[in-house]
């Protein structure tokens, strides 16, 4: 990774032209004040026996580390856990009970129906930087298992409190690449790195990186910055959850999605070209230029 | 050549019997050796934490803590008064370097809650009031990790306990982003004893570590 230098307006100057970024502020940080979880999934010492038993559980291993048990699918350092927090148990972590019975839904990212195994498809192509794994493959049959214990007596269908991350209200002012380097720097780098690589100890990844090529790709949620801003400030930092003010979380999601990362696979063989196609929005920062680089040019 | 090869067998024996020490002992470690032990593992009844093979930084990070009282603790104080700074870089370079003593694993790795507050923490309160798992940041099986996140693998019981009261009651402030305050405040006084004890229980090598 080359460093940076700074200059920070002509990079959102260009990514953020024609938002709507300057609405007063509410005072509220979220667009709308999340309501309480009351779902509760099932206790680990109440999973199952025998081989439904067993699949639950290699699909809470996989979802634990996943470079680990599913690296034929995995090109980057990152477990679901890393983002969906506590096994994927965690309200306003994007918890999978809450997702679980929320498909089949249509989704925009690929203008169809998608089922639970499809979305999950997804996250295998771009939060994981790997591979989709068939449908009716053993880590998936684990997954859609695991996901499916967790649910336990959730109603199928139902708007799950908890879902997601909690939608932030729009920034005072633009996210701001220089000041999300300050918050990044007093807030991260102790866990992430300066360099937004993480850290691993005795083999195994402790700290996930937030970018560089073992980090999500450009076609991932996390790469859009107000996905980013939503998961850092109900997340980040972990142990001082609640702590970064909602212009916090937005200023320090631009900048870690201001660095390079591996190339979005669906590439069209043009940053320009992917960026109309994919990136069309004021939250992907995917082709615009940050300090005299192209993002997404230096496919890593 | 008979007698040059005989010579470096000889010199590979014996550096094959001794542990490996970067340099020699700095005069003050004498005065360390009676409470942290000669080979700097501490003393698990006494509750003496080990140093071996923490990190240089965070052990000078103490060091001066203790001297400027940031970090309360009346006999360290009295150690870490009469150090310059570069007695304390020396010291704490010395015992970084000191190896970790192999420990067997214990027959059975410990479980229960305390084993489950490592390893997984307790989400029970929700996001902005739980606690993360010990392991996130100290690593697995609490090897510990970087410059700034030690070792609780093999550390007494006693000693892990008084520094999570301490950062409770506010005697021990010091620690990057006051991290450590926030979680110990949310840890109950049953936690504190249960997750001690499963550390203790760990063993401080890593080439025997507990898997995570
Ligand atoms: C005390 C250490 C620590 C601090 C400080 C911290 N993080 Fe994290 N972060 C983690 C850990 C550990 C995970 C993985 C969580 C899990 O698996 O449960 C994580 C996960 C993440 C992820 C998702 C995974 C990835 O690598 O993309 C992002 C993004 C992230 N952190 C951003 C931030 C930002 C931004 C800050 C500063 C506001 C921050 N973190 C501060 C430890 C930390
Ligand atoms: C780098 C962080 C990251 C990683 C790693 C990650 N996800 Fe996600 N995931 C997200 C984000 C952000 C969203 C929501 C935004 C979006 O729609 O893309 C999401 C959404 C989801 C959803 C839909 C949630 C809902 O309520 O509709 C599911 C299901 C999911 N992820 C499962 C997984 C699984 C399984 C893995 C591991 C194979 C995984 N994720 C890995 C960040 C991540």
């Amino acid at each position: 990774m080359r460093s940076m230098k700074l200059n920070p307006r002509k990079a959102m100057a260009l990514a953020l032209l024609g938002a709507a970024w300057l609405v007063p502020p509410t005072g509220a940080a979220w667009a709308q004040t999340p309501a309480p979880a009351t779902f509760s999934p099932p206790d680990e010492a109440a999973m199952p026996a025998g081989p439904f038993g067993d699949a639950v559980k290699l699909g809470e291993n996989i979802f634990r580390n996943t470079p680990k048990y599913a690296p034929q699918f995995t090109g980057n350092t990152l477990s679901c856990d890393n983002c969906h927090m506590n096994g994927g148990r965690l309200a306003n972590s994007s918890p999978m009970w809450a997702a679980y019975v929320a498909y089949p839904a249509y989704r925009s990212k690929n203008k169809k129906v998608n089922t639970f195994g499809q979305r999950l498809q997804g996250c295998f192509r771009f939060s994981e930087n790997g591979k989709a794994p068939p449908l009716d493959s053993k880590v998936m049959v684990a997954l859609e298992s695991y996901s499916f214990w967790l649910s336990t007596n959730a109603p199928t269908g139902a708007k799950m409190a908890g879902r997601g991350y909690p939608k932030l209200a729009k920034p005072a002012e633009a996210p701001s690449y220089q000041r999300g380097q300050v918050v990044y720097a007093q807030n991260c780098s102790l866990c992430h790195g300066a360099n937004g690589a993480g850290a691993a100890a005795h083999g195994a990844v402790v700290f996930p990186g937030v970018w560089g090529k073992d980090s999500y790709n450009w076609g991932a949620g996390m790469s859009a910055i107000n996905n980013a801003a939503d998961f850092i400030h109900a997340n980040m930092p972990l142990g001082l959850a609640g702590t970064l003010s909602a212009q916090q979380a937005w200023d320090v999601a631009a900048y870690i999605d201001s660095q390079d990362r591996p190339q979005d696979p669906r590439f069209t063989g043009s940053v320009a070209a992917t960026r109309a196609k994919f990136h069309n929005n004021a939250f992907s920062l995917y082709g615009t230029t940050v300090n005299g680089h192209v993002l997404g040019a230096a496919a890593q | 050549m008979y007698r040059i090869l005989c010579g470096l067998m000889i010199a590979l024996i014996a550096g094959l019997g001794w542990p490996q020490r970067s340099a020699a002992a700095p005069p003050q470690a004498s005065q360390c050796a009676a409470c942290h032990g000669a080979n700097g593992m501490g003393n698990q009844a006494a509750g003496f934490p080990a140093l071996a093979g923490l990190p240089a930084a965070y052990l000078q990070a103490q060091l001066a803590a203790f001297k400027s009282k940031e970090r309360a603790n009346a006999t360290m104080a009295g150690m870490a008064a009469p150090l310059t700074g570069s007695e304390m870089a020396a010291l704490s370079d010395y015992y970084a370097a000191l190896p970790v003593a192999p420990a067997p694993l214990p027959a059975a790795l410990p479980t229960g809650p305390g084993a489950a507050l490592a390893q997984r923490g307790d989400w029970q309160a929700g996001l902005a009031d739980g606690i993360p798992s010990c392991d996130s940041c100290h690593g697995p099986g609490g090897l510990g990790v970087g410059t700034q996140f030690p070792r609780l693998a093999g550390q007494p019981a006693l000693y892990l306990a008084a520094q999570l009261n301490g950062w409770r009651e506010g005697t021990r402030k010091t620690g990057p982003m006051g991290l450590m305050a926030a979680v110990a405040r949310r840890l109950t006084p049953a936690q504190i004893t249960a997750v001690t004890a499963y550390y203790a229980a760990l063993p401080a090598d890593p080439a025997n570590g507990a898997k995570p």
